[in-house]
């Protein structure tokens, strides 16, 4: 792959928070240049660039933006359109949106006018995870100093397009990033995720199309239009192109957001931004690549894996929010999958069966994993229940408490093994009086 | 059906209509049997349970099919029809799996649980579930929840369907009940604990698919096998909801509703469900005269040989009224009786209204039950239907859920589930109403099927002839040749069969508010009172009264003479309920002691009269009412909007003063309303825990 991305071609340039948030700062370094230009070329035009960007959708299932926005109805009929920027970030291990709002929040507010005016919306609506506090009043700065600059609001950036933007404040749940249980969410009812179809396209938001997207897939869009597709598909292989925030934690001498192309290779990607895996590269246990929903990698994949959407399908894990979570070879790694399990459980919106019961289910079965306390037929058991309740659920959730614990039984079953195996040392064996 | 999509079901190919979800697709066309919890034909479909998944080839997971439409399936790649399958792997798999989940936190208490036996999870479990369970952990347990004095709850039974949440929401029209917490600590609870308010509570424990929502009074009580089912008519009120009756061993253990689309769909009124307790207690058994102030048990030929003494006096000296929860059979027993003794102060209205004089019209509830989801503009005159017909509100409010639909209300302005515009409080506003700058008369006179429902209870005496009058002027549009608007709304099962067969005063009679008058003033001494309770009984103090009923209420007290009769579920009868809807309710167990049924008492009556009737059993008995009045041989039929092109609204009642005093609903207790309810332990904790507002806090 090609080198290292260079910072003329970053789109956060103040992704680390080290100069000025504010409209005049974010104006010199590039945000808010030519929107005006931008909207004159019509909303085909829009879109059409950014289908031909390739642009994936950030927030963790990969769809293509461009075409996401191409299912909204060509016309507003009686109902209105909505935009609906997902700014719940709960994922853990995912901060990539953190740093955007707080320290970039121009360009997603750039981004939602010029997305909402591709989309004909007349509101688009910032939906701020609970926890975000300060995040939340710097963005509701930012919104008010576009308001006063005329950029948005009415006749937003001299386009003759009335727009309005909204930031809404979530009450910490998990599930309401989930795109329709956020929309539930937003109309003030309890976040449990929607039937699907009819999708946010055509029944979202108080029953009007909808798109809703992740902060990053619109934050980027103008930067995109404004530097052209041929720039930014020359980040990147076919189908999937362009930069990306990647979020590296765990132990790693320096965790960090940062900005690079995508398809670069994970060990790199590591080494160069993150200051290395902590005692060195060979000490390295396993990955979860993008976030704690996807099964994780260990150290053999990790070492030649490149980090893009279908580089880690094919090896059974998944980009997700490009949030990496390294653990070295002091990791329980057992616990550590018990850990994310718990936080399955308790964040199931509890709606409808399978994760709703499932969830509970595997993380106990994974506590006493943790301790050794189970029969080695368990493991297969586990695995078995893990598939019922995958993609048998409303909202991805139940997939993505499932996926954890399927990473960890595929790769590190020996381990489980080993610790059923060293728990029974010793033990004397009870013999059941009826047998 | 324009919309016909292609489909393949199991293998073969059907044409189905585009709006039919998967699962109406596989079971009426593709025959198969898709197992379902949350899923339900009357609510909203929540697609939570799982149960129902089917695969549709090609698509990457199971799909819910109570949810998925046919229009929404894409065709194969190759434009063959998507191929959906009922019974492959994966859906075994994927139904295994969901039951699995339901049964590893379910007490699977089966033994002791109300449910066992008619239970949806019980059922499904043996049908499609794994044989065994792999779950090694303690399973969850839930705190019960007080739901008031009708609903009992197990809430560890609990799976999450959120049925009665859907209920109480969308049908109920009462946010009382909801899902509280998350994830697997998600619960089921009213509001803070308290009593649920609904008149129509007790159907989510039917609708509950396990054992979480049981019916409290019926506790314990029987297993379903044991129990012998009689499907009936309920005389609550004058729906004419269907029911089923099971008994064991001579008593009623509980009431369940019977499916009719056309009158109570799938619901039944708390007082329909829960009355049955009332049927065991303050019953009459025997005959009974009263002597030196005192009643004492007598023989039947005694009795009757002092009744018949009675009777045969100067007929204008007698009067008969009929109450409300007699049968028809009993009330054409007493008009050929009367008619044979030339007595023509009879009347079935005791609630003294002035309906019957006229063409049936005038006193049916002519759009029909379920015709009123077809209005667009209601118009309730003196009526609270959430207390007086709860299974015609639901109508209402479903009319009203659409949209489409406004509701204009003139009279007491009550809490009716959905919202309406009050127009004025009393007879003279129906007057001013066309002039009037409500909103909601432009609509009214604008609307393509607009419909006035006038509580019978504001019809009452002079000012309720009027006040027909003046609804029959009102509008010209509520009546058109494919569409009558003009409704009575009833409160007594027996009134419209009492009207049909001219159960009123004859020439020259006494009407019931005349009759008691006149035992005020000695103009008439003797009183028949069959089960008619709801009157002022003080003004028969010094009259001799008979009274024919099988329960010990305000008629008996007043009573010298008690004639034990049969209650609904102890006779065959007919019943013709508000809509002029002919019902047959069928006996479930045997009448009291020495009781017998109505019809049966007056023709042995008529006996010791030497007037004896011309039948000598309810089916001859039956020949005589069909050839007298045809009406009641169009059996379960409603006339609806037959002879709306006859129908001139505008000779209703006679013209006169329109009072401005406020129209008073006639119900203000729900739950006692006729003596069998009064009797009723369970209504009597109803309408103090629910009726006087002395609701449970959690904190108390």
């Amino acid at each position: 792959m090609a080198d290292l991305l260079q910072d003329k071609d970053r789109i956060f340039t103040n992704l680390y928070g080290l100069q000025d948030w504010s409209l005049d700062a974010a104006r010199d370094r590039g945000a808010w240049l030519g929107t005006e230009a931008i909207l004159s070329q019509g909303r085909d035009w829009i879109i059409d660039q950014v289908k031909s960007s390739g642009l994936r959708g950030r927030g963790g299932a990969g769809f293509p933006t461009g075409l996401k926005w191409s299912f909204m109805p060509k016309e507003v009929g009686v109902r209105p359109h909505y935009l609906v920027v997902n700014a719940d970030e709960s994922e853990p291990g995912s901060c990539k949106d953190r740093d955007m709002l707080r320290h970039e929040p121009h360009l997603l507010i750039e981004g939602c006018l010029v997305a909402s005016f591709a989309m004909q919306a007349k509101a688009c609506y910032i939906y701020v995870r609970g926890e975000y506090i300060l995040e939340r009043q710097r963005l509701q700065a930012a919104i008010d100093e576009a308001y006063a600059a005329g950029l948005v609001g009415k006749n937003a950036c001299g386009s003759g397009w009335d727009f309005d933007i909204y930031m809404h404040h979530g009450a910490g749940a998990y599930i309401c990033g989930e795109e329709t249980a956020l929309l539930e969410s937003l109309e003030g009812k309890k976040g449990q995720p929607r039937l699907k179809p009819p999708f946010p396209a055509g029944a979202g938001l108080y029953g009007c199309p909808t798109t809703v997207n992740n902060v990053e897939s619109i934050a980027v869009v103008p930067t995109i239009l404004r530097r052209g597709v041929e720039w930014w598909t020359q980040f990147g292989r076919d189908n999937n192109k362009g930069t990306k925030v990647f979020s590296i934690s765990g132990h790693v001498n320096k965790p960090c957001n940062v900005e690079e192309s995508l398809s670069i290779p994970m060990k790199k990607l590591i080494e160069t931004y993150a200051g290395g895996v902590r005692g060195g590269w060979d000490n390295l246990k396993c990955v979860i690549p993008g976030g704690s929903s996807v099964p994780l990698l260990p150290k053999e994949i990790c070492d030649t894996v490149l980090m893009d959407f279908d580089a880690l399908r094919e090896n059974q894990s998944g980009l997700g929010t490009a949030a990496m979570i390294v653990m070295d070879k002091s990791t329980d790694v057992v616990k550590a999958i018990a850990r994310i399990s718990y936080f399955y459980k308790h964040e199931s919106c509890g709606q409808c069966t399978p994760c709703r019961e499932g969830t509970g289910w595997m993380w106990r079965v994974m506590e006493r994993m943790v301790r050794g306390e189970a029969e080695t037929s368990e493991i297969d058991m586990l695995l078995d229940v893990t598939k019922q309740v995958e993609g048998h659920t409303i909202c991805a959730l139940g997939d993505a408490a499932a996926w954890p614990i399927q990473g960890l039984i595929r790769h590190f079953r020996h381990e489980i093994e080993e610790r059923i195996d060293n728990y029974r040392v010793n033990k004397p064996v009870f013999v059941e009086a009826a047998e | 059906m324009s919309d016909l999509r292609k489909i393949n079901i199991d293998g073969t190919e059907y044409e189905v209509p585009g709006e039919y979800t998967l699962m109406q697709a596989c079971e009426e066309y593709g025959g198969a049997e898709i197992p379902r919890f949350c899923y339900h034909e009357r609510l909203s479909v929540a697609g939570n349970c799982r149960m129902c998944l089917v695969e549709w080839e090609g698509a990457p997971k199971p799909q819910a099919s109570c949810a998925l439409q046919v229009k929404d399936l894409r065709p194969n790649r190759d434009g063959t029809p998507a191929n959906i399958r009922t019974n492959s792997e994966v859906v075994k798999k994927a139904r295994e799996g969901v039951m699995e989940f339901l049964l590893i936190n379910h007490p699977l208490d089966c033994p002791i649980c109300d449910q066992g036996g008619e239970c949806d999870l019980q059922d499904q479990a043996m049908a499609y579930g794994r044989d065994s369970s792999r779950f090694e952990e303690n399973k969850r347990a839930v705190d019960d929840k007080f739901m008031g004095p009708l609903v009992n709850t197990i809430m560890t039974r609990c799976i999450q369907c959120t049925r009665c949440v859907r209920f109480v929401t969308e049908v109920g029209g009462v946010q009382e009940i909801g899902m509280a917490s998350r994830g697997e600590d998600a619960e089921i609870t009213t509001y803070l604990e308290q009593s649920l308010t609904s008149e129509l509570s007790g159907n989510v424990i039917d609708l509950c698919p396990v054992g979480a929502l049981t019916s409290k009074p019926y506790s314990f009580n029987a297993r379903p096998w044991e129990l012998n089912k009689v499907e009936s008519i309920d005389v609550m009120d004058a729906v004419g909801s269907n029911i089923r009756v099971d008994s064991r061993g001579g008593a009623v253990l509980r009431i369940l509703p019977v499916v009719n689309d056309d009158v109570n769909e799938e619901w039944i009124s708390d007082k329909t469900r829960f009355v049955w307790d009332g049927l065991a207690r303050q019953r009459l058994d025997k005959p009974y005269i009263r002597e030196n102030g005192k009643l004492r048990a007598a023989g039947w030929d005694e009795t009757l040989a002092l009744v018949a003494e009675k009777m045969s006096g100067t007929p204008e000296k007698i009067g008969v009224i009929a109450g409300d929860l007699c049968d028809a059979e009993a009330m054409k027993a007493m008009k050929d009786l009367t008619e044979g003794l030339g007595i023509k102060n009879i009347d079935c209205r005791q609630d003294g209204s002035v309906l019957g004089t006229g063409v049936r019209q005038e006193y049916l509830f002519n759009t029909t039950i379920a015709g009123v989801e077809k209005a667009d503009a209601i118009l309730l005159i003196g009526t609270n239907p959430r207390h007086e017909a709860p299974l015609v509100n639901t109508r209402i409010r479903k009319a009203w859920l659409t949209g489409n639909t406004e509701v204009g209300v003139i009279g007491e302005a009550a809490d009716l589930t959905y919202e309406f515009e009050h127009i004025g409080a009393s007879a003279a506003d129906v007057k001013t109403f066309a002039k009037s700058r409500s909103n909601f008369a432009k609509l009214f006179k604008d609307a393509k099927n607009p419909i006035v429902i006038v509580g019978a209870a504001a019809l009452r005496g002079k000012d309720g002839a009027a006040l027909l009058n003046a609804v029959g002027s009102m509008s010209s549009n509520i009546v058109r040749d494919d569409w009558n608007g003009f409704n009575v709304l009833h409160t007594a099962a027996s009134r419209v069969a009492g009207l049909d067969m001219g159960f009123i005063p004859g020439e020259g009679g006494k009407s019931t508010d005349a009759i008691l008058e006149g035992a005020a003033s000695g103009e008439i001494e003797t009183v028949y009172l069959m089960g008619a309770d709801e009157l002022d009984t003080s003004k028969l103090k010094d009259s001799f009264v008979i009274y024919q009923g099988h329960h010990g209420d305000a008629g008996a007290h007043v009573a010298d003479i008690i004639l034990p009769g049969a209650a609904y579920t102890e006779k065959d009868g007919i019943y013709v309920n508000m809509e002029g809807r002919v019902q047959l309710g069928y006996r479930a167990i045997a009448p009291k002691g020495d009781a017998k049924e109505d019809w049966a008492i007056i023709r042995a009556l008529s006996g010791h009269l030497n007037k004896v009737l011309p039948y000598d059993d309810i089916h001859a008995l039956r020949e005589k009412l069909f050839a007298d009045h045809p009406t009641f041989m169009s059996l379960d039929i409603a006339p609806g909007a037959a002879d709306a092109a006859a129908f001139d609204l505008s000779g209703l009642g006679e013209n006169g003063e329109l009072s401005s005093d406020p129209l008073k609903n006639p119900i203000s207790d729900f739950y006692m309303t006729n003596p069998i309810a009064r009797a009723s332990n369970v209504m009597a904790e109803c309408s103090a825990v629910i009726a006087d507002g002395d609701i449970k806090v959690a904190a108390e």
